[in-house]
């Protein structure tokens, strides 16, 4: 480590502690403020973009702090997206309404950690919807730390004070199962058993002393399954398995990656309905009215963007301007054929 | 002991965020630990999952003996490790492959070819009979030509029977287009999903452990 870097280092540690002891209270920037923010970041795009064109390229560090700047700074921004709900997340809410209080919704969940910021709204909105349609939610995982993703979503949701009040009760109006290896040889096998797979809940409980699964045997006692998916297994294995053997009806919240994907599988009507990415939770929150981290995500991700498409038109810029001075620059053809061989 | 896990937690995370600068060793320190952590996690769940819950409980709780029979194979895939009798190790592993693909076959035809054909072979227009061909609306139609045409020319462009010439190479250019539209439509859905990772640790950085965040 140089002299420069140590000094780095130093000057993170300074003012991780200044910002972690100093501040005692949120920053809030006002509309203005936050206008005045994001006319400057334009203003430096354009001076990046008129240096660019005169031939002075900027290093990918430039690219890093600019996308670190759009995502952060919109945090403290009073500023307020419009989101309007797409179809494919409009069918599901739908499909979640149409269902009769007391309907049991299986909700699956194959994600860990690193895909939270995008599925954990979903996941939050999902239940507090389902909590205020008085449906019962049997909670189960076929990644390791998904049953724990489920438990951070179930105490966010009991933080709201209408879902408080109707004091719900562990193995009457939910129950955990947990984590269950083998992929989606589960998902088969609780097309005919669920209890084969889950002969206790998360907490140990055996199956037949929960009262909201006792009499559930396999997917025909159960009139919904919400998939929340960050690769596999995941909604692929749950169409394949679940929709396509034992016609569950099927809704789906899944990363951005892995969304282009499962559009096939809502067109021919395999899936109800589809959350795709972050967008999806901001829109899926639009619809339940339910606001939460997917919406306040979403100003942060739409600056993100912008800075994306504005470097890929510098860097385009750049490209196509060094290839016309490639070309100017380029020495006479007659002059470089003086090799050997040549004529 | 939380405000520790927080500290410990920013303390990797800006680990790893230093990569961006250039390789340094507090990014590799935070990689290395990453992947050990990772490493012994697996260990454990693979161990209390399937060998304890599943094979040890399953026989001496619910005397399912059947379970022996994936125990000896699992027994033998370990063989690999043994050089003069690693052989061994392709038995269960002829076994697996046997297995997954037969199983695999049936749901992929099943859900990813049959279902998706059949929801390819739509009709334009209206097919209710003794309705005008426009009942639909204008973007249903257009959705609809724009499915039928690229799913015709993107076919058109995989097939290499006949060389690309001519109108059918024209159709293959199209295909080519449509493919490379949905590759595009892919990427972009891939570059929210990283920065989503990124708000999601930065929500972390400036809300949870800074407390900077409302």
């Amino acid at each position: 480590m140089n002299k420069k870097e140590l000094v780095a280092v130093i000057i993170i540690v300074a003012l991780s502690l200044i910002f972690y002891f100093g501040i005692k209270q949120p920053i809030v920037f006002s509309s203005t403020v936050s206008y005045i923010i994001t006319a400057l970041i334009g203003l430096v795009l354009l001076y990046i973009f008129i240096r660019t064109v005169g031939g002075k390229i900027f290093g990918r560090r430039t690219v890093f702090l600019f996308v670190g700047i759009a995502v952060v700074l919109p945090f403290f921004m009073t500023i307020k997206q419009p989101i309007k709900s797409s179809p494919e997340v409009k069918s599901l809410y739908d499909a979640v309404l149409a269902l009769k209080p007391d309907s049991k919704v299986l909700v699956s969940f194959d994600y860990d950690p690193p895909s939270a910021p995008e599925l954990q709204p979903m996941a939050e909105s999902f239940f507090m919807l389902c909590f205020e349609r008085d449906l019962k939610l049997i909670i189960m995982g076929l990644w390791p730390q998904g049953p724990q993703q489920a438990e951070m979503a179930l105490q966010r949701a009991f933080l709201e004070p209408d879902i408080a009040a109707k004091n719900l009760k562990y193995g009457v109006d939910y129950v955990n199962l947990g984590f269950q290896t083998g992929n989606e040889f589960v998902i088969q096998r609780m097309g005919s058993s669920f209890k084969s797979m889950f002969q206790t809940d998360y907490y140990g409980t055996p199956y037949d002393d929960i009262p909201l699964i006792r009499n559930v045997t396999n997917f025909s006692n159960i009139d919904f399954v919400f998939n929340l998916s960050a690769g596999y297994p995941g909604t692929v294995e749950w169409v394949q398995v679940a929709v396509d053997r034992y016609g569950v009806k099927l809704g789906a919240g899944n990363t951005a990656v892995q969304a282009p994907q499962m559009y096939p599988y809502l067109r021919a009507g395999q899936l109800v309905g589809l959350l795709g990415g972050l967008n999806g939770a901001a829109e899926f929150e639009k619809a339940t009215n339910i606001i939460g981290k997917g919406t306040k995500f979403m100003v942060s991700q739409s600056f993100a963007h912008v800075i994306v498409i504005a470097f890929i038109i510098i860097g385009n810029a750049a490209y196509f301007l060094g290839e016309k001075r490639r070309e100017e620059n380029k020495p006479n053809q007659t002059g470089m054929n003086n090799q050997p061989g040549a004529n | 002991m939380e405000v520790f896990g927080l500290w410990l937690a920013a303390f990797f995370t800006l680990g790893i965020i230093s990569f961006l600068y250039k390789d340094n060793p507090w990014y590799k320190f935070s990689e290395a630990v990453f992947i050990g952590i990772s490493a012994g996690y697996w260990f454990v769940v693979s161990f209390w999952d399937n060998l304890y819950a599943k094979f040890y409980l399953g026989v001496t709780a619910n005397d399912d003996y059947m379970l022996f029979v994936g125990a000896v194979l699992g027994a033998m895939m370990i063989l690999r490790l043994a050089p003069n009798i690693g052989w061994i190790s392709r038995w269960p592993l002829a076994f697996v492959v046997g297995a997954i693909s037969g199983f695999y076959l049936m749901n992929y035809f099943s859900s990813n070819v049959m279902k998706q054909v059949q929801n390819s072979v739509i009709p334009l227009f209206s097919a209710d009979y003794g309705q005008s061909m426009f009942t639909e609306s204008f973007g249903t139609i257009a959705g609809k030509i724009v499915i039928a045409a690229g799913t015709f020319t993107g076919l058109i462009y995989f097939f290499f029977s006949k060389e690309h010439k001519g109108a059918f190479g024209g159709a293959a250019k199209v295909g080519i287009w449509v493919i490379m539209i949905t590759f595009g439509a892919s990427f972009g859905y891939t570059v929210m999903s990283r920065m989503s990772l990124l708000i999601g640790r930065m929500d972390f950085l400036f809300g949870q452990w800074l407390g900077m965040i409302k």
